[in-house]
């Protein structure tokens, strides 16, 4: 019944705005065409002028609503990201002034120059000075951009810094996984053939190979404060994409092709939740290239704690390998052997969504 | 002597008394189904495209619902979508399923074929001075091909599986392989099918277009004196036949990778719990050869939008436009660029950093032409004398939003802060704002300046100023905000943030956007009434040349038939915007040039 009615309301005002409509164009005949025209020609020329003043008072309130709520008021947290946010500023001053400008005289021009009696249309084809000045101002503008910002990406995708930790990240529907090399620095290979389900090797490493014995799986990221990370991205089924916001960071995970990037985290998760005020502030991984029907959930973890922290973490860590092949363990080498326990791979949400 | 000179003359007539002839041996099915009146076929594809357009912008209505409610349930939804909204909710796979179809409609069915195919296919010949298109045939077959493709894309959305769902960009992996999502499994061989056809029609109407303007333009007609929608259709055309190609072939290509157990963008997968077969393949190449056509496409899109502007503001401000070879320098500057900017859509696929910035560079060149034609356009306002008809507010409205739309362009296109706004709103609201919305602008524009030459009748112009106002509201309350939500690094493409600690904060935003797109549809549908009725019931056009035009089109009958013009085609003596000169409000081109006249 609701509905009806509903739908009832919307049909008769569209029938209202008809009828209205079409009495205007009887009313137009009557009272002369030329006259309502030049009419509606000054409401018009009024309404753009309206819409400038409304437009620009509106984009301010816009403003003043949702700047706080970006990720711009808190910084970046990461070192990197800092320039990238310079960048941006930069960016918005040079073309907030352009659209101030350009905005400003389309209407401005609509409301002043609306049809008049009294004034004749001026026969201005070409002036090749002013064409001049506004090809030559705009090249020198994006000259600027260009280069701050070409500065800004090549420090950015330039080779990570010798010392920094590696953690290896890869995607599948719909979850991230975390593999960190252990204490000889170097992951162990990887195979795709390799993978097997049942025996929990999911992330296909060859076992084979002796830098992968003391690996470590995760599926939270740990990392250290103030020191330069390299990510190394993996994918297993289709493309997904490493997007980290809170540190200006973003690559896509794509299947035979690894990517890399790396960046120094600034904050520790306990400093941003007391720098935004949020208590449960978190830094999320949000996988950016559209993956399946899970896409949305792809959410992973980062925890950015202090240098003490992050040690007492790795050493909480059991290698993946002694996980799945648990005789190998020395420390268990007397005990019986159990079956492997299947690592967490999937997450509570993957798991919502695939069911 | 006399002899001869008759019967010259006779054959000169003899074509049109053909023409007349023909006319009046059309029945139903000649005149209206398979036509080859280049008027006809526009009409067809102006149609199609319309009802494209209201299934398309149904499209995101109703994922709108989803986003801007969250947690409601619609019965409705579940009596419209059966199985796609259990309990009224609608799945996370049709969610996905409405989004590609939402982009794919509207980017190739509406602002490809509806736009170029309306626009091209009426004012070549009339603008030029022709009486046709160069093949009639292959005019008509662009249009069935088009059809065709129509057919095909609606009956993907009606297979067990589903529409195609992995973006309108269709990247594989996700799209070629059925395990990875149910939209990948027929919807999406549907879904190539459906676009190969479709690139047929384009190529056959590109190709019909250039060799119309090139060869068939009447005398006196210059290519210096062409309208500039002529000029924008001409490298519209020129872009879409050099790069639709391109993306036929990636679609080949993904056709055998689906079918035939290729591995030309696959490798190394794993999908499902099973080692897939495949190796070697890329799945970056196929984002090259997608994005080849997908840039370019961006300008088939827009540049009629521009050339249609151009023409409708220097003639509503009486005055000739600025700086006309400008206007087509930049034209042609922006479809060279056009081809070397691709890469900027994968900045952050792993793509060399050196060639990022290369690609960096090419694009923000792009910014200068964009800038002359802005300026170009906001000096033909000065010092005019503005008619507000409705065609001339929606070129202004296209103006604004091109403004608005092309400065975040500065943004993206500049690879280090595109790393942070890739994939977010933001991008969402860059380009719906500078290709979707400022095209629709440009096509309603186009609309409403030439219904008066298609139909013989006026829109209702009540109806028209409520829908521009609306509609340039409702735009800019709908896109402005989503910038800040890119800020915020909120992504696309999400059904759901309820999760998310970063990115839950914009629900109040989300449903606010919500029903102004829903406002702003509802005022689309009383635009596509008014276009309807005003067919049989509008006001009828009496005077010829109703906005005092300088083009050829208004030299035709108010209501022309086949063959447009019933005596010789007129000659043209000078270019088209000859306006508010030596004290004259306007100077058509057929007017030769007097000996007293000032030279501009």
């Amino acid at each position: 019944m609701k509905d009806f009615f509903l739908i009832a309301i919307v049909v008769m005002i569209f029938v209202v705005i008809f009828q209205i409509a079409k009495a205007s164009e009887y009313v137009s005949v009557l009272k002369g065409e030329e006259k309502t025209r030049k009419q509606n020609n000054r409401i018009n020329g009024f309404l753009m002028m309206a819409f400038l003043v409304l437009g620009l008072i509106g984009a301010w309130y816009c403003n003043e609503l949702y700047f706080g709520k970006t990720l711009f008021p808190q910084g970046s947290a990461s070192v990197e990201g800092e320039e990238i946010d310079q960048m941006l500023y930069i960016t918005i001053a040079i073309t907030g002034v352009v659209f101030l400008i350009t905005q400003v005289l389309l209407f401005w021009f609509s409301y002043k120059y609306q049809e008049s009696d009294t004034r004749k249309a001026f026969y201005f084809p070409h002036n090749n000075k002013l064409e001049l000045l506004w090809t030559s101002v705009p090249a020198i503008f994006l000259t600027v951009l260009v280069v701050f910002g070409l500065r800004f990406w090549f420090k950015i995708t330039d080779d990570a810094p010798k010392d920094s930790v590696v953690v290896e990240i890869t995607g599948h529907q719909f979850a991230w996984d975390m593999r960190y090399p252990g204490k000889d620095g170097v992951l162990g290979k990887k195979n795709y053939k390799l993978y097997n389900k049942p025996n929990g090797n999911t992330l296909a490493v060859d076992f084979e190979d002796p830098d992968s014995w003391d690996d470590l799986r995760a599926t939270e990221m740990h990392l250290p404060v103030g020191k330069p990370v390299k990510l190394v991205i993996h994918a297993q089924d289709v493309i997904h994409d490493v997007g980290l916001p809170h540190f200006r960071l973003k690559m896509d995970a794509v299947p035979g092709i690894p990517t890399t990037i790396w960046f120094t985290p600034k904050y520790t998760t306990a400093e941003m939740r007391q720098r935004t005020g949020n208590p449960n502030f978190t830094y999320e991984i949000s996988c950016d290239q559209m993956c399946g029907k899970g896409h949305f959930s792809m959410r992973g973890v980062i925890v950015v704690e202090t240098e003490e922290e992050y040690k007492k973490w790795l050493a909480d860590q059991k290698p993946e390998y002694l996980t799945l092949f648990p005789d190998k363990d020395p420390a268990k080498a007397t005990q019986a052997v159990e079956p492997a326990p299947t690592p967490a791979t999937d997450k509570p949400l993957a798991q919502v969504v695939s069911n | 002597m006399s002899n001869v000179l008759s019967s010259q003359e006779t054959a000169v007539h003899g074509v049109h008394d053909a023409h007349h002839e023909h006319h009046h041996h059309e029945t139903f099915l000649t005149k209206y189904i398979f036509s080859q009146d280049h008027k006809m076929i526009a009409k067809q594809f102006l149609i199609t495209g319309i009802i494209w357009a209201i299934i398309g912008g149904l499209f995101s209505v109703i994922f709108r619902f989803q986003l801007g409610y969250p947690d409601a349930s619609f019965p409705w939804m579940e009596d419209l979508l059966g199985k796609w909204a259990p309990g009224g909710k609608l799945s996370p796979e049709f969610y996905y399923a409405l989004v590609t179809m939402h982009g794919t409609v509207l980017v190739f069915f509406v602002l490809t074929a509806g736009l170029s195919g309306t626009f091209a296919n009426f004012l070549i010949p009339l603008q030029i001075g022709a009486r046709d298109m160069a093949s009639p045939l292959l005019n008509m077959l662009s249009y069935w091909f088009f059809f065709l493709a129509s057919v095909i894309m609606v009956a993907s959305l009606f297979v067990q599986t589903g529409p195609a769902s992995g973006g309108w960009t269709v990247y594989p992996p996700l799209s070629a392989i059925g395990d990875a999502s149910i939209g990948s499994k027929i919807g999406m061989d549907l879904w190539l099918v459906s676009m190969a056809m479709f690139i047929v029609s384009s190529l056959l109407g590109g190709l019909n277009y250039i060799t119309t303007i090139l060869n068939m333009r009447t005398k006196g007609m210059s290519m210096t004196r062409m309208p500039l929608t002529i000029w924008a259709l001409f490298f519209t055309a020129v872009l879409g036949v050099l790069s639709f190609p391109v993306l036929l072939s990636g679609a080949i290509l993904l056709l055998f990778d689906r079918n035939l157990g290729t591995s030309f963008f696959l490798s190394d997968l794993i999908v499902a719990g099973k080692v897939l077969p495949n190796e070697g393949g890329s799945a970056i190449l196929f984002q090259h050869l997608f994005w080849f056509l997908g840039h370019p496409e961006v300008y088939i899109i827009l540049l009629p939008a521009m050339g249609m502007a151009s023409e409708i503001l220097s003639v509503n401000s009486r005055k000739p436009i600025f700086g006309y070879m400008a206007m087509v320098a930049s034209l042609f500057a922006i479809c060279i660029l056009a081809f070397l900017v691709w890469a900027h859509h994968m900045f952050v696929t792993g793509l060399n950093p050196f060639l990022g910035s290369v690609f960096v560079l090419l694009t923000l060149l792009i910014a200068v032409p964009s800038a002359i034609k802005v300026f170009n356009w906001l000096t033909t306002l000065w010092r005019g004398n503005i008619r507000f008809t409705p065609g001339m507010l929606f070129a202004i409205g296209f103006v604004s939003l091109f403004i608005s739309g092309g400065l975040t362009g500065i943004f993206l296109g500049n690879s280090a802060l595109d790393i942070h706004l890739h994939d977010t709103y933001f991008v969402i609201a860059h380009f719906h704002i500078v290709m979707g919305v400022a095209s629709f602008f440009g096509m309603y524009a186009g609309v409403y300046h030439w219904y008066p030459k298609m139909f013989g009748r006026y829109l209702n112009n009540t109806l028209a100023y409520i829908h521009f106002w609306v509609t340039l509201v409702g735009a800019y309350l709908i896109f402005w905000p989503m910038h800040y939500q890119g800020l915020a690094g909120v992504p696309r493409r999400y059904y759901d943030f309820s999760n998310w600690e970063s990115f839950k904060q914009f629900n109040g935003l989300n449903e606010f956007i919500s029903v102004v797109a829903l406002v702003v549809f509802a005022v689309q549908l009383l635009f596509v009434f008014n276009f309807f009725y005003s067919i049989w019931k509008g006001r009828k056009v009496t005077d010829p040349n109703p906005w005092k035009s300088n083009t050829l089109e208004w030299t035709t009958p108010i209501r022309p038939g086949h063959g447009n013009w019933e005596g010789e085609i007129p000659e043209v003596h000078r270019w088209a915007y000859d306006y508010s000169k030596d004290g004259k409000d306007f100077i058509p081109q057929t007017e030769p040039v007097g000996a007293d006249e000032s030279k501009h």
